[in-house]
């Protein structure tokens, strides 16, 4: 006769005296301090009259990857009970996991079961390198995870330990203990954790910080960090008196515009006239314009228009880097993001590797082709000029160097490279806007399919490659009902990987339409 | 300097009658040898009994003082050869490594070890890296012990029993003149308990000792005819002794009623798991009590006939608990019932599965089938009904990223991958070896590279068949770290592509230490070291080899640098292999050595620089192309709040420890501008700092100028 897995969900037996056995198992990621976060638990389980045993795997551990440690411990009744050395499906008491994709992996391995685990688990992410490399977004859905939780678990402490822990000054294991302790999982007193914490020696001050704002959201006294939405930070445009009427104007246009794209069309005329000028912006306008004359509500053909127009005309070039990379803006953001003190000095370091193709898209359309196709000048360039450039910004030499590419502003439009972008756009344009006559949701997903270009040298031509190859579909799906729905779905395999492996099978399939039409 | 220190821990190992001793089994153990009069230890380190030499490196003291002879062994064979000197003289010895792969180093010694036999007690305490969390191919050391007849403990898995193992061992070894093995498993190595400590025993004879007043004996030297003499030995003597004492001094365990019709023969390191399965069947309570009889197998290799026959007489059925496969106990106790005529049943794989780790839910599983089967009456109808609704907890196996290790953030043996990546982008995919080490996260995202690993310094040597005919045409690359090349990749990868005229590329991976097994100084390591001799050349040593085309890089991070002459290798006409030794340290250990004497520089107010790197986020696009190119943990992904955007662009986080990698590989591979490397200057000079904010004003006024003309936001 066989058992079915099911059936034995065994719980373990208390001893005749009703002593029991809890078991605590840790899920971290390398470098996380789960090994201080074990040592601190056995040491608090002793400090009760428990005793108390921890293991783990350690090497692997220290080196990014995913890793267990487990803690069992049992009332000091005089003799040692028999402590299990690795956690059992289905026989987990608390899992604690420092992270949210560990605490799913917790639940899929089968340690978290409903009415018995406690999970205390930190909510915040850290992607894992697959997640990292895809072309477009490759991050996992963390909130079907925060919902098995509230399946799995027979109680659960659920908050971003790790913010909290940081704005504390201190690490995870801290604010973990803290949830730990806050979770009521364990019968000890709250002045025992924190005897533990001071009797480890370092950092103590701020450890304890992080242990009581934890234990006390676990608790419901505190407010846990709550996961804010990225806001871009809102920076003034700044408009010069000689400039106002014009902008004024390009405003009455905009307000003109059905007020559902409204919104996105601002966003993307102040970038576009940032980017620029305000001429610039005229063009942004006539372009959402014309998009929003053949669209009616709710308007996402304009929408999409307003933000993948912005996206083109402001295309990445040497320029816009050079500007971007002089600013004042961008030298406070430095300052605040690597935490430069007053009494500290700042040297700034920028990568540049300008190719022969660089150089010669930033010269005049006319100067710019003659010397392209010069296998001369650019065996010149590959031998004397091709490499890497570090550019000082802290100091004048390297800041005027940058500010002078950046002043080349007023002369954008006469130069190689925004012809060949142009032309690029307009061509794009002027199919999107034939779609719209028939198919606007399909239109608005040829606006979308500019999100492929992005990138600067090979990534920027493999980002274009793609673009064109799925612009090739079109005729194929135009006509059809799902064209939109074929039309993203090319763009999002697209996006998924480097090669374009994923995007061949999906045009594969958009091909044997074809074959099935004819 | 080894990733750990145990320089406070090792204090413990003084300790003596009355005290208690807690802490890890790998400093129980070490205690335990002090405890038993051990001469002279060595061994080499690995996952995971590392930790085990990295204490009794931290413990050289100590162990001078008690006159013991500590070695880091070159290799497992090195440090098998070593207990040589216990083979005339009655000196205990003990090595240590990690099984199985170690064991297959050692084995040549090993049998050379044990066809002579000893004198002084031999122990090889064996980690053994089996099961989840193994870092390491799945087989058993067991087939060493039988094969070479060497006995092996395997003890219960908590202090007092593996304290208690040690001294057994020595003894058994002593008794039937015979090396033991002790195996410790993953986590046994690893668990935090505590045992009574003993007074630590100098040595009845030190090395010196026999140093003094050597001693040899024609038959215990392993030529024929002494080995057809050992053989006999081993069959007449030595293992009828062994079986003796085991039976004489109760190594193996009997707990529960004898009386009963079913028992468990199970391996002492199954113990625990055992226990805990049986107490959650309801049949043992949690201080290990159970009516079910059980004869736990604290010395598993040779099993004592009379022994087994006896636990088995009356049985209706046995199970045997044997993890790992292939069942050789299983197999021999069949054997033993077969012969004698039992008709007891006999259980074991098929139950419990073929192979893999017992984990706590398959014992519990396999038992419950068992009892199911053979005592319905012993199960408690709690256990054998559904006593919880199974809930429909949602499948997440879509949406759980894996994790496999990587790279440690700012680890310099990424750039050497990334220049790789690079050079096949431009040459075409290459055939590549991989070798033991860090290095092999390479085969992992993003690299993906690397396509064999054949043992530690065997990289270069897995690609010795690969000989291209057309000399302009494609080479193998394959690597190998500092630690391999002088385990013996010297001899096996370079000096064996030297002598057969190969024309492959192997790549030496320098990190200044043993880095993947925790940081242990080596040959080549530039640190000073009071016991060893380090800073000896790579490079002098590959020339020595007889290699003719060599270069040194410095400084692995420099990206183009890497590329460039790992592309010149691939295609330059000079013959013999093409070797080139990549070298910075290893970063976990750069930073642990030096930012405590940075910090401190800084507090006592020296001008310090530290080194971070950020991303423009406005200049990122979010194509992530430097991510597979990275796989850096400092180096993430984050939304930017602009609605205009679609996709996260790449951040660098506060971990980030400046090595610069980011940079080189935007510039290398000309990926993109956004990166900047800000180095922040502590306590800067006066000079520095006026000049700094002289520049700063020049720059406003340029900025503020400019911005006066255009519409910009600011």
């Amino acid at each position: 006769m066989n058992i079915q897995n099911t059936s034995i969900a065994a719980r373990r037996s208390p001893s005749a005296e009703g002593e029991k056995i809890i078991t605590l198992a840790a899920l971290a990621v390398g470098g996380q301090g789960g090994g201080v976060l074990t040592n601190w638990i056995t040491a608090v389980a002793e400090a009760n009259g428990y005793r108390a045993q921890s293991t783990s795997v350690a090497g692997v551990a220290q080196r990014t990857g995913a890793t267990i440690y487990y803690v069992e411990m049992c009332r000091d009744t005089g003799r040692m009970p028999v402590f299990a050395l690795s956690p059992a499906e289905g026989d987990v008491d608390i899992l604690i996991a420092s992270e949210l994709m560990e605490g799913g992996r917790a639940i899929m391995r089968g340690f978290v079961t409903p009415g018995r685990t406690t999970l205390i688990a930190s909510t915040h992410r850290i992607p894992a390198v697959a997640e990292k490399t895809v072309p477009g977004d490759g991050r996992a859905d963390g909130q079907k995870v925060i919902e098995a939780m509230g399946i799995a678990a027979d109680h659960t402490v659920a908050f971003d330990m790790e913010a909290l822990a940081k704005s504390a000054g201190s690490m995870i294991s801290s604010s973990l203990l803290g949830g730990l302790a806050g979770s009521g999982a364990l019968p000890f007193p709250k002045e025992s954790y924190e005897d533990v914490i001071r009797a480890s020696g370092r950092g103590v001050e701020a450890s304890l910080r992080a242990f009581n704002d934890a234990f006390d959201c676990a608790t419901g006294k505190q407010q846990p960090p709550q996961p804010e939405a990225v806001t871009k930070q809102i920076e003034t445009l700044h408009v010069p008196s000689r400039h106002q009427d014009k902008w004024a104007q390009l405003q009455s246009r905009l307000t003109a515009l059905p007020v559902a794209a409204q919104e996105m069309t601002g966003l993307g005329l102040t970038k576009v006239v940032d980017y620029q000028d305000l001429a610039y912006g005229e063009q942004y306008m006539d372009m959402v314009e014309a998009l929003a004359l053949t669209d009616s509500a709710p308007f996402e053909m304009t929408i999409a228009g307003a933000k993948y127009c912005a996206r083109a005309l402001c295309y990445d070039d040497i320029l816009r880097v050079a500007d971007i990379k002089t600013r004042a803006s961008r030298m406070t953001r430095v300052r605040d993001e690597v935490v430069v003190g007053d009494d500290q000095v700042l040297m700034v370091t920028e990568y540049f590797h300008p190719r022969f193709e660089e150089f010669t898209t930033t010269l005049p359309g006319w100067l710019g082709k003659r010397l392209r196709n010069s296998s001369r000048l650019e065996a010149f360039y590959a031998r004397y000029l091709d490499k890497g450039r570090r550019i000082r910004t802290d100091r004048l030499r390297g800041f005027l160097m940058l500010w002078a590419v950046s002043a080349l502003r007023p002369w954008r439009r006469s130069l190689l490279r925004h012809e060949t972008e142009m032309a690029h756009i307009d061509q794009w344009f002027a199919t999107v806007t034939d779609v719209a006559q028939r198919d606007r949701a399909l239109a608005t997903e040829l606006l979308a399919n500019y999100r492929l270009i992005k990138g600067y040298s090979d990534t920027h031509v493999r980002g274009h490659s793609k673009f064109a190859r799925i612009m090739q579909a079109l005729p194929i799906l135009q006509g059809r009902p799902d064209a939109a729905d074929w039309m993203r779905r090319l763009r999002t395999a697209a996006l998924a990987d480097e090669s374009g492996a994923q995007l061949e099978g999906a045009l594969a399939t958009v091909q044997s339409f074809a074959g099935d039409a004819a | 300097m080894a990733e750990r220190s145990f320089a406070k821990e090792v204090q413990k190992l003084k300790q003596g009658d009355g005290e208690t001793f807690s802490g890890e089994g790998i400093l129980a153990i070490t205690k335990a040898l002090l405890e038993n009069g051990v001469g002279y230890v060595g061994g080499y380190q690995g996952s995971p009994i590392s930790h085990l030499m990295d204490v009794l490196a931290d413990a050289q003291e100590i162990l001078g003082e008690l006159g013991v002879r500590f070695e880091a062994s070159a290799s497992e064979a090195t440090a098998t050869a070593m207990l040589a000197a216990s083979v005339h003289y009655p000196i205990r010895g003990a090595v240590t490594y990690k099984s199985v792969v170690g064991t297959n180093v050692a084995s040549d010694a090993l049998s050379n070890l044990a066809s002579g036999g000893v004198t002084g007690g031999a122990l090889i305490i064996v980690g053994e890296d089996y099961g989840e969390g193994s870092s390491i191919m799945q087989e058993r050391t067991y087939a060493f012990a039988m094969k070479s007849q060497v006995w092996m403990l395997d003890p219960r898995p908590n202090l007092p029993s593996i304290v208690a193992a040690v001294g057994d061992g020595f003894e058994l070894s002593e008794a039937s003149n015979t090396p033991v093995m002790l195996q410790m498993g993953i986590r046994s190595c690893h668990v935090h308990g505590s045992f009574a400590a003993s007074d630590n025993r100098r040595p009845d004879m030190t090395v010196s000792q026999a140093l003094e007043s050597p001693r040899r004996d024609l038959e215990r030297i392993v030529l024929p005819p002494a080995t057809y003499l050992h053989e006999a030995e081993k069959l007449t003597k030595r293992k009828p002794a062994a079986e003796r004492f085991i039976l004489e001094r109760g190594l193996n365990e009997r707990f529960g009623q004898p009386s009963g019709k079913v028992g468990l023969i199970i391996q002492g390191g199954t113990y625990n798991t055992v226990i805990r399965a049986l107490n959650r069947l309801g049949l043992a309570d949690l201080y290990g009590d159970t009516d079910l009889d059980i004869l736990c197998l604290n010395c598993v290799y040779p099993l004592v006939e009379s022994q087994i026959l006896d636990f088995c007489e009356d049985k209706e059925a046995v199970l045997i608990v044997e993890e790992g496969q292939p069942n050789y106990i299983e197999q021999q106790i069949g054997h033993m019932l077969y012969k004698a005529g039992k008709r007891v049943t006999l259980e074991g794989k098929g139950m419990l599965p073929m192979g893999g780790e017992y984990t706590g839910q398959v014992m519990l599983h396999g038992l419950g089938e068992f009892l199911t089967a053979y005592a319905p009456g012993l199960m408690p109808a709690a256990a054998v009904t559904k006593n919880e609704a199974p809930a429909p907890i949602p499948d997440l196996s879509d949406v759980l990223p894996a994790r496999p290790p990587g790279f440690c953030t700012g680890c310099p043996e990424r750039p050497i991958f990334a220049a790789t990546k690079l050079v096949e982008q431009e040459l075409g995919e290459h055939h590549i070896s991989s070798d033991i080490g860090c290095h092999l996260f390479s085969i992992m995202p993003p690299f993906d590279l690397g396509a064999t690993t054949m043992g530690y310094g065997l990289g270069p040597a897995s690609a010795a068949a690969f000989h291209n005919e057309d000399p302009h045409g494609r080479r193998s690359i394959s690597f190998v770290g500092d630690g391999g090349f002088w385990h013996n990749g010297l001899t096996s990868s370079v000096g064996n592509a030297v002598f057969n005229k190969s024309d492959n590329v192997i790549v030496i991976v320098d990190n200044f230490y043993a880095a993947a097994t925790g940081g242990q100084d080596i040959l080549s390591s530039r640190a000073d070291n009071k016991t060893k001799q380090t800073q000896n050349s790579i490079v002098e040593a590959c020339q020595g080899m007889g290699v003719k085309w060599i270069r040194q890089i410095d400084r692995t991070y420099d990206v183009t640098k890497v590329r460039d002459t790992l592309k010149e290798a691939l295609t330059t006409q000079v013959a013999g292999p093409k070797v080139i030794v990549a070298s910075s340290e290893c970063m976990l250990n750069r930073q642990r050595r030096e930012k405590p004497l940075l910090a401190k520089a800084t507090k006592e107010g020296k001008r310090t620089v530290r080194p971070r790197f950020g991303v423009d986020e406005d200049i990122c696009t979010g194509d992530h192309a430097c991510m597979r190119l990275s796989g850096c943990p400092s180096l993430s992904v984050k939304d930017t709040g602009d609605p205009l955007r679609d996709d996260p662009v790449a951040a660098i986080d506060q971990t980030c420890v400046g090595c610069g990698n980011c940079g080189e590989v935007a510039d290398a591979a000309v990926l993109c501008p956004s990166f900047y490397q800000a180095d922040i200057v502590s306590n800067p000079t006066p000079r520095e700092g006026r000049k700094a904010r002289r520049t700063q004003k020049i720059i406003d006024w340029l900025q503020r100028r400019r911005d006066a003309k255009r519409v910009v936001f600011a």
